[in-house]
């Protein structure tokens, strides 16, 4: 066994938890101020902060793998998405969502050029690159070449349509079952969808071939 | 405009407005002045201009998804013209823009 005295861990990364940003301190004045007066208790902030955490790509995967496979609930899923959601289970916390499906000759992907709008109940916290400047600027205004860059070539005849997610609406979409899935069961199309996919930079991973 | 019915109808042309409103607008820059088609009413919205200074924004104002060829936003826009771009706006920052010419 190795002497713990004679290697080395290297320098300890120092934390830096006592410098605030101006909206961290912003909050934190907020936040105490809330408790003080009885407004909101900790119990609350942490109810709040755990349904925040039940959402993941997992939710939104389990809806479209199920409307794949039965019709009744994919129209559902496209005319009311909260009560597909409840269906399963999910929570939804956003006013209104509308799911969009991709077509043959149709894909659609989703950015929210004013801030990071995203069907937050259904897939989680926003990734990095939904949330940075550069794909909120460049997904309305060169979408195919950003599609490229994620590793989709979309031919001619497929139109792309972009949506911007600026207001009130927050969108999925609803990605063209892969070929070669047949036979495959809820669970494991599921696993097939992935997070990027329903944000419409991706497509769904190709089925393994047994 | 204050309504509890829908001004626009689906395939209405319509030209979104620079209204030119300081603070938490929802109408980005680059599709203002520009036409494009009404694609959906999404119902009456408390206003997010008014609420996001703690005002009720009351009376709620009808929202719509608007259809725009990308090509009509970027002049020099690389993809095909059927590509489209889809937002959502509030009723006061719309007027009918007539006939296709």
């Amino acid at each position: 066994m190795m002497n713990h005295e004679n290697h080395d861990h290297g320098p300890t990364r120092e934390d830096n938890d006592l410098e605030l940003t101006e909206s961290e301190a912003r909050f934190l004045a907020l936040k105490s101020l809330l408790m003080e007066n009885g407004i909101i208790d900790a119990d609350e902030i942490r109810a709040r902060m755990e349904l925040n955490e039940c959402g993941s790509p997992h939710q939104a995967a389990r809806m479209i793998a199920k409307a794949w496979l039965d019709p009744v609930y994919k129209e559902l899923m496209l005319s009311d998405t909260k009560a597909a959601a409840a269906e399963l289970g999910i929570e939804v916390t956003e006013a209104e969502l509308v799911v969009i499906e991709n077509t043959p000759v149709r894909h659609n992907m989703v950015v929210c050029t004013l801030c990071s709008c995203y069907p937050r109940s259904l897939l989680g916290e926003p990734p990095a690159f939904y949330v940075s400047k550069a794909y909120r600027s460049r997904a309305v205004k060169e979408p195919r070449k950003v599609l490229r860059e994620f590793g989709v070539d979309f031919p001619d005849h497929v139109e792309i349509a972009v949506h911007d997610s600026n207001a009130d609406l927050r969108y999925v979409i609803m990605p063209m079952r892969p070929a070669g899935s047949d036979g495959l069961n809820e669970e494991q199309l599921a696993a097939l969808i992935t997070r990027d996919c329903v944000v419409g930079c991706a497509l769904p991973l190709q089925p393994l071939v047994s | 405009m204050s309504e509890t019915q829908p001004y626009y109808e689906v395939g209405d042309r319509v030209r979104i407005l620079d209204l030119g409103k300081p603070g938490h607008v929802r109408t980005p820059t680059y599709v203002r002045r520009k036409i494009g088609i009404i694609e959906r009413y999404c119902g009456m919205f408390e206003n997010p201009e008014e609420r996001a200074y703690g005002r009720l924004g009351l009376p709620p104002v009808a929202l719509y998804r608007i259809r725009l060829r990308q090509m009509d936003i970027w002049p020099d826009y690389d993809g095909q013209s059927d590509d489209v771009l889809e937002i959502e706006i509030y009723d006061h920052w719309l007027e009918h823009a007539g006939e296709n010419l």
